[in-house]
């Protein structure tokens, strides 16, 4: 065998797949890879399997980042989300080659999987600053009070994203829950792994305070319930799951009484849809406060 | 368990010499029925079997209501159903809107004997179910039969439907009220209902299920079961309700999130709380020690969102204290139909002895205990309005959800510490805060995980103002146009 040097060939940089935690690529701390494949059976790279600890690490970063995520202007939350779009964009063959090479996507599918998810960012983006005037209002109590409800990001959302949809089905699920002010910790399937992480890269990119969305590899049958029980999780959104999972998903969330949100899987065409982007993907995710106060001289 | 034995601490009695004559409110016009079953289709239906419900004041029994079974509740929600599929969704929404102006109307005209039974079987002073239960449960009967027939304004851009039928179990300490907050949006948005009541207070939503009567609301429409715990879990387990409604303790909603698991049905939780009542030092004192008394005392304390934490900032704690103390020694318990009566009778034997419990346990923890010195009345469940100082938030007092006239003193320094100390609980259903300075309250309302916040006020309700809890107080919204949607499905 040849070595690249008396080939003339230059050795190609493979890329490791790691989780994004807090801002960081760290390993999972179990150390555990499972090698892709692409369908025609050669090998893509080896993916990261997330543990459970992996997600509480990843849980605590959300909690560090939320209150200062929820805490920074909606405008500038806005600018953020288009960043994230602006970024995308910029990166858009990359994304676009790694759909087809990692997920044997056609070259045509790839091209309008990234665009809807760059368009998916840019709609959302547009929301951050106008939930309040939309959700909330000023009410008309009788009496001498001022009052006033407010909607406010509910917390600590952890995500679990579908089979079918390794790009588009995960920005559509993000998206809305980080608009609201929430900090996210989404948990893709192992073998989207290199288009997450590319996404990943996205978000590090982004202004995204290091924490506010902390992205996984992994399966699901080993963190649901993890998720479920876990006591410092505000909400859980999950696509795709079977009667079973939901099961066990709105039965442990009972114990700290989580909201809980449940969606079908869909393909990367079905999400395209503009159905699937809506103002009531956000409200899920978000409490409403109301405020009185006396009026008077 | 022993508790320490403690005298409690109290000043003198106010205004030696001065007395006041009682000003009972009369009972002779209200009636009511020995014997209540079910009211099922539009009728009252008889029971299996009875059980008896008591007024508190008195430990005498008033009537006798059905313990639901299984099979009754079966009844129930088919005859819900059927008035959703024949007669409810049927109706053109301004004809719905109708209906729900006169249940509002017909609330207004019975308001004086609905207010007389509710403190007979509730145990709360007259004044508040004269002043707050009826007229709040009338409104809000009134503001959403305005919305039947104006939804497609609610929620920008999207299309909406009802649910279908609804399951809804209310508690004890505002029998009626709660069930307007419930039925009321239910049947605006076009879902027919199966309401279960407490046990210990069945009485008035037997006279709700007259005024439907009255009203000639279609059969159906609205259902009551009445019975104990077992019949709430019969009614929220039915295959055939799409929704669940639940006010009560978080150990209960726990049970029903649980339970409902996997099956599809949409929920909605309003539990408990240990509402922070946050006084700073800049506050109008006068005004914020009758906040805090309305806080904690307004219907003996049995209020979800009872401000039972207060914070007071360490500059002013002692004058604070000083002016409470005071102030609980002009307290007036005793009879609920007296009208000058300010705290009641406790709603049960159970809740009583739960309270004391917590009394005692406040001792033992170290706290120190201050009790209103008034006398009580011999016979009936009264307890003697209590704060507590010197009170570490590790204590039960602080920690657990009393639902009684038990208030814990705590102190803070800075409005952050203030902050921090309000939300270290699991709950998040209320708070308080007294300052005169507008940016500090923003600022504090800000952070604080609650659901409601009043400024400079306590306990305020109104039909258009959403009520309900962040975290473990539960989710979703009764009142205002936030009130719409967990009886709605949205598209769009």
């Amino acid at each position: 065998m040849k070595t690249p040097a008396q080939t003339n060939m230059r050795l190609t940089v493979a890329k490791t797949y790691k989780l994004f935690i807090g801002g960081a690529f760290p390993r999972t701390e179990s150390g555990r890879s499972v090698a892709l494949r692409n369908r025609s059976g050669e090998f893509v790279a080896n993916a990261s399997r997330a543990s459970r600890k992996d997600l509480r690490e990843a849980v605590v970063a959300a909690r560090k980042a939320a209150e200062g995520w929820a805490g920074r202007t909606a405008y500038l939350r806005s600018q953020i989300l288009y960043r994230a779009a602006e970024m995308m964009e910029s990166r858009r063959e990359s994304l676009t080659a790694t759909l087809v090479k990692a997920h044997g996507k056609t070259a045509k599918a790839a091209e309008a999987e990234v665009s809807a998810s760059i368009d998916r960012l840019v709609w959302y983006a547009g929301w951050c600053d106008k939930l309040t005037q939309v959700l909330g209002n000023q009410n008309p109590v009788a009496g001498p009070f001022f009052n006033m409800s407010s909607p406010e990001a509910t917390g600590v959302v952890v995500l679990f994203a579908g089979e079918s949809s390794p790009l588009l089905g995960l920005v559509s699920i993000v998206a809305p829950v980080i608009c609201g002010g929430n900090a996210v910790v989404a948990c893709s399937p192992i073998a989207h792994a290199p288009i997450v992480i590319d996404f990943a890269e996205v978000l590090a990119t982004s202004d995204l305070p290091a924490g506010v969305v902390n992205l996984l590899t992994g399966n699901r049958d080993e963190l649901l319930p993890t998720a479920a029980a876990h006591r410092d999780i505000d909400a859980i959104g999950a696509v795709g799951l079977s009667m079973e999972e939901q099961v066990l998903l709105e039965g442990g969330a009972s114990a700290t009484i989580k909201r809980v949100w449940l969606d079908a899987d869909r393909t990367s065409s079905a999400w395209a849809v503009a159905d699937h982007q809506s103002l009531y993907r956000i409200t899920p995710f978000l409490e409403v406060k109301t405020s009185w106060h006396p009026m008077g001289l | 368990m022993a508790t320490k034995k403690q005298t409690p601490k109290t000043t003198a009695a106010a205004a030696p010499g001065w007395k006041y004559e009682p000003a009972l409110e009369s009972t002779d016009h209200v009636r009511f029925e020995k014997r209540y079953g079910h009211f099922i289709d539009g009728k009252f239906t008889a029971a299996k079997s009875y059980f008896g419900a008591i007024n508190p004041a008195t430990e005498e029994q008033l009537a006798e209501f059905g313990q639901g079974s299984a099979a009754e509740v079966d009844t129930a929600v088919k005859s819900a159903r059927r008035g959703y599929e024949k007669y409810w969704s049927k109706l053109p929404p301004s004809e719905r809107a109708k209906y729900l102006y006169r249940i509002a109307r017909l609330l207004q005209e019975h308001a004086r004997e609905l207010a007389i039974l509710e403190t007979m079987n509730g145990g709360k002073p007259i004044k508040e179910s004269r002043d707050v239960d009826l007229p709040l449960a009338a409104a809000h009967f009134f503001y959403y039969a305005g919305w039947a027939d104006k939804l497609q304004y609610a929620f920008g851009g999207a299309q909406v439907a009802p649910l279908g039928v609804a399951g809804q179990v209310i508690p004890w300490n505002f029998p009626l009220l709660m069930a307007a907050w419930k039925i009321a949006p239910a049947l605006a948005c076009g879902n027919t209902v199966v309401l279960k009541a407490a046990e210990t207070t069945p009485l008035t939503a037997m006279k709700l299920a007259e005024i439907f009567q009255e009203a000639d609301l279609p059969p159906g429409v609205v259902n009551f079961v009445n019975g104990d715990g077992r019949t709430g879990a019969a009614l929220v387990n039915h295959p055939d309700i799409n929704k669940v409604a639940f006010t009560g303790s978080t150990e209960v909603g726990r049970a029903i999130q649980k339970q409902l698991a996997g099956t599809g049905k949409r929920l909605t939780l309003e539990l408990g709380g240990k509402g922070a009542n946050i006084i700073f030092d800049d506050a109008a004192l006068d005004q914020a020690i009758e906040g805090i008394i309305t806080g904690i005392f307004f219907n003996q304390g049995h209020v979800c969102c009872a401000g039972s934490r207060l914070l007071v900032q360490e500059s002013i704690h002692d004058e604070v204290v000083r002016r409470l103390t005071h102030r609980l020694s002009t307290l007036r318990v005793g009879n609920p139909l007296d009208k000058n009566t300010d705290v009641g009778a406790i709603n049960s034997r159970a809740q009583l002895d739960k309270i004391e419990a917590y009394l005692g346990y406040g001792v033992e923890d170290g706290a120190v205990r201050h009790a209103a010195p008034c006398p009580l009345p011999g016979r009936g469940f009264f307890v003697a309005p209590t704060f507590f100082t010197g009170v570490a938030p590790a204590h039960r007092i602080a920690a657990d959800e009393i639902f009684g006239p038990v208030l814990s003193v705590m102190t803070f320094r800075t409005p952050e510490e203030a902050v921090a100390k309000a939300n270290a609980t699991p709950y998040g259903l209320s708070a308080g805060i007294w300052t005169d300075k507008g940016s500090k309250l923003f600022a504090v309302a800000s952070q604080l995980k609650a659901g409601v916040i009043w400024g400079n006020s306590f306990n305020r309700f109104d039909a258009t103002s959403p009520f309900g809890g962040f975290k473990e107080s539960g989710f979703g919204r009764e009142g205002g146009r936030q009130g719409l949607l967990p009886y709605l499905e949205v598209r769009g």
